[in-house]
């Protein structure tokens, strides 16, 4: 599988695209195969600028620099977190595979644990962080467990801050904010829980999350249907905006896609593994139980693939751009107006200052 | 040994076909349950009637449907009777037995005295009463216990159920909601109640989850006790909880510190058997990984569950074997579902999913068979536990706090005595400042009017 994105078009350069000509990476587009005519009525000379070769360009960087994403799995223990992190990036990047011990014991409190592998596809590369929080939702009293998580989360949008005020500014500021909140439902076939509405309302307003049904194995189809309609409805009573939010629907074309996959297909139910079977000649991953083997890929048992292909095919970049204009914008505000207007100093500008006078 | 060997004639309810097919499912067909009249009916019909006068006649006595339970009316115990009643939820795993010719020892032999007829008596008499039983199931919501009693019991205890959604659930605490259902088959009545707890393990602290739980059962031992200290004792009617099933999630990996926290606040007022719901999202190896952390953590913790007494050295080998398979397999592994599904042309209770079908029934599939053996065969020894070990511990508490307590009241007595005297008192000297108050105004006021009067004139 390639990290390949929505199918090329070749037609008009989106409006998409030259917002994000100005820190952040395009999706990388193949060549038009013919030199585009320009419209409209300035075109009074016919005949190929070549404006379009940017596009080009900006790709080739992106695959020497190779980008960041940083995704945080939240959820009780035992839902599948790890395993469907490796299912969907294909390799061994969750905690579960760095000398974590599966016989651990369920920590005191919320831990926040950040794992950074470096994976390669197609020539991109791509600095993966996945940030793991064992501890969430199992002690006898959660009242607050959110609060660690949050607190890391305007952390990273502090460090990012700080490094953007700086004077002397690095080209490129290593970027550790949260891009992505896969929420763990637990498939309980009855209603969420009262901590998981907590957890999203406090966090719905400062990160993408994206809700996820666990262990999907265990509901049939029509157990499914219902639960999700229930999941929805409730997520929408409560005023709980998960991504992709609608108020950030750029035009027409993207509200109507993301229109679709709000109500019909979140939450995803999803199955994950990182074990392989046979299943009629092909190697498939999957669970193998005595009444069947559950493939993973396979859109009627589950829908891991959506899950995927929404995640890293269409909306990975979205993701990232939602956090910086949107999130962090919001985080920036909220720490200038705290401060009256002004940026907020580091320590030691401040120790000057007051050396100063 | 004295005694009869009953013959195990099928019931007469069934041919041989069906028969045949009790076996292969594992349990009575659905058109011979609950149905309260039924049993009674066939039984007023039939030329033996079971569980009626047939005992101690020289014709052939009812038959109990399994081979294994013919010894139990041996053991000169209502509790052996008991088990022979209780054959209603027959086991797969023991065969059904042959014909046999009656064994009745013939009353014309020299030396028969007739006291062998005894436990037919207890039997016929404890058959007529009935049995009760109370069952409690304490879990997470959405673990599978309404749907795991649904399908032990093939019924429906909850037809008009609401499952609120989340926002409810935060301000909702833990209640307590007991159904009874009265079953009866081949003429032996149960009535059992299942005790439920909604909003266990719901809110976002459950610190307080399981208060309400633990005043329930001491409630419960609390009015027995009463009504065994009482003064007429004929009719006590007995809602101890006899067992608990707690429900472990399937989800997680192992023990939660909810769960321990519970089992180890209840493992000495109720018979606990940790069951794991929804099994069917567990590979065999992911769940025999999970039982095997479960009870080392039960272990670790010191949580006692109940155990099951071993077979006695009398009973044959098929009961023996099926028992240590029961220990060996505890926590069970459980999936419910009382919904009939096609699979391999033969309708079985299950769950239909597209890579598979799942049956309720089929012990390589899950646990709830035995679950299910191990329910109806240890129904009395769970009873009996209740009565003799945490009943009886209750008892002793509450009775040595209860005579410390006593004093204590008749401390409190002569306090609160002292304390109404001097209220009284307080009362009255307010009474009488008031009255004196009011003499003052009236004296002033006519004077006052005396005045005004003076003034005008």
């Amino acid at each position: 599988m390639g990290l390949s994105c929505a199918p090329p078009r070749s037609g008009p350069v989106e409006s998409k695209n030259e917002a994000a000509m100005s820190e952040l990476v395009p999706e990388p587009r193949q060549k038009p195969v013919v030199p585009m005519k320009p419209m409209g009525i300035n075109a009074s000379l016919l005949g190929y600028i070549g404006i379009d070769t940017i596009i080009e360009q900006m790709r080739k960087k992106t695959m020497k620099t190779g980008f960041d994403f940083n995704i945080m799995v939240v959820g009780q223990s035992g839902l599948g977190k790890s395993t469907l992190v490796n299912t969907l990036f294909k390799s061994q990047v969750s905690r579960k595979s760095s000398g974590w011990n599966r016989e651990e014991k369920i920590p005191k409190t919320v831990e926040i644990k950040a794992i950074g592998h470096v994976i390669e596809e197609g020539g991109v590369k791509m600095k993966l962080t996945v940030i793991d929080t064992p501890g969430f939702g199992d002690q006898i009293n959660n009242e607050n467990c959110w609060e660690p998580i949050e607190k890391y989360i305007n952390e990273q949008y502090e460090k990012f801050l700080k490094e953007e005020v700086n004077i002397a500014r690095k080209k490129r500021i290593p970027d550790t904010r949260v891009h992505c909140c896969l929420y763990f439902i637990s498939p309980t076939g009855h209603s969420l829980r009262p901590l998981d509405l907590e957890f999203m309302k406090h966090l719905s307003k400062v990160v993408n999350i994206i809700p996820v049904i666990a262990k999907a194995d265990t509901m049939t189809l029509e157990e499914k249907t219902e639960f999700k309609q229930r999941v929805r409805k409730e997520l929408e009573v409560n005023g709980i905006e998960f991504y992709p939010q609608k108020e950030f629907d750029e035009d027409l074309e993207d509200k109507t896609e993301n229109d679709k996959i709000r109500q019909e297909s979140m939450p995803f139910a999803v199955v994950g593994s990182d074990k392989e079977y046979q299943v009629n000649g092909k190697r498939v991953l999957g669970r193998k139980t005595p009444w069947g083997i559950i493939e993973v890929e396979n859109l009627n048992h589950c829908e891991f693939a959506l899950l995927r292909d929404f995640v890293i095919r269409t909306h990975l970049q979205d993701l990232k751009e939602v956090t910086h204009n949107i999130h962090y914008e919001t985080y920036r505000a909220k720490r200038l107006n705290d401060n009256g207007g002004l940026p907020p100093m580091t320590v030691e500008t401040e120790e000057n200052h007051e050396s100063n006078l | 040994m004295l005694g009869t060997r009953p013959t195990a004639r099928p019931p007469s309810w069934c041919s041989t076909g069906d028969v045949r097919d009790l076996q292969h499912a594992g349990g009575p067909a659905p058109s011979q349950r609950v149905a309260m009249g039924m049993g009674r009916a066939r039984a007023r019909g039939a030329p033996a009637p079971p569980g009626g006068g047939a005992w101690g006649g020289a014709a052939p006595p009812p038959p109990p449907a399994v081979r294994a339970r013919e010894r139990s009316p041996e053991l000169a115990a209502a509790g052996g009777a008991n088990r022979a009643a209780l054959s209603f939820f027959s086991c797969p795993s023991l065969k059904m037995s042959k014909q046999q010719p009656a064994q009745f020892t013939n009353p014309e032999t020299p030396g028969y005295v007739g006291f062998a007829n005894l436990p037919n008596q207890v039997h016929r008499k404890s058959v007529k009463k009935g049995f009760e039983f109370t069952l409690m199931v304490v879990g997470e919501s959405g673990l599978g216990k309404s749907t795991l009693i649904n399908s032990l019991f093939l019924t429906d205890l909850y037809p008009e159920r609401i499952i609120p959604g989340a926002a409810d659930k935060i301000e909702r605490t833990v209640q307590i909601e007991a159904s009874t259902v009265e079953i009866e088959e081949r003429g032996v009545k149960l009535r059992l109640t299942v005790v439920d707890t909604p909003g266990y393990g719901d809110a976002i602290n459950c610190r307080d989850c399981f208060k309400t739980i633990i005043s329930y059962i001491d409630e419960q031992f609390e009015r027995y006790l009463h009504d065994e200290s009482g003064l007429n004792r004929r009719h006590i009617i007995d809602n101890r909880v006899h067992c608990c099933f707690y429900f472990i999630s399937p989800f997680g990996h192992g023990l939660k510190p909810l769960d321990v926290e519970f089992m180890k606040a209840i493992h000495n007022k109720v018979n606990i058997v940790p069951v794991i719901a929804k099994a069917d999202t567990l590979s065999l190896k992911e769940r025999e990984r999970l039982k095997k952390r479960i009870l080392d953590e039960i272990e670790e913790h010191g949580i006692k569950i109940y155990h099951l007494p071993d077979a006695e050295s009398d009973e044959d080998e098929d009961f023996k074997e099926q028992t240590r398979l029961l220990k060996a397999s505890i926590p069970f592994c459980v999936v419910g579902s009382n919904q009939l599904i096609e699979a391999k042309g033969k309708k079985v209770r299950g769950r239909l999913y597209p890579w598979g079908v799942v049956e309720v029934e089929n012990p390589e599939h899950n646990d709830f068979l035995k679950l299910r053996t191990m329910l109806i065969t240890h129904m009395q020894d769970l009873q009996e536990v209740t009565q003799d070990l945490h009943y009886e511990n209750f008892r002793s508490e509450r009775l040595k706090r209860g005579s410390r307590k006593i004093e204590d009241e008749e401390v409190n007595k002569d306090q609160i005595l002292l304390e109404k005297e001097a209220e009284l008192r307080r009362m009255q000297e307010m009474i009488a400042r008031m009255q004196a108050q009011m003499q003052m105004q009236m004296q002033s006021g006519e004077a006052d009017s005396s005045a005004v009067h003076g003034h005008h004139v």
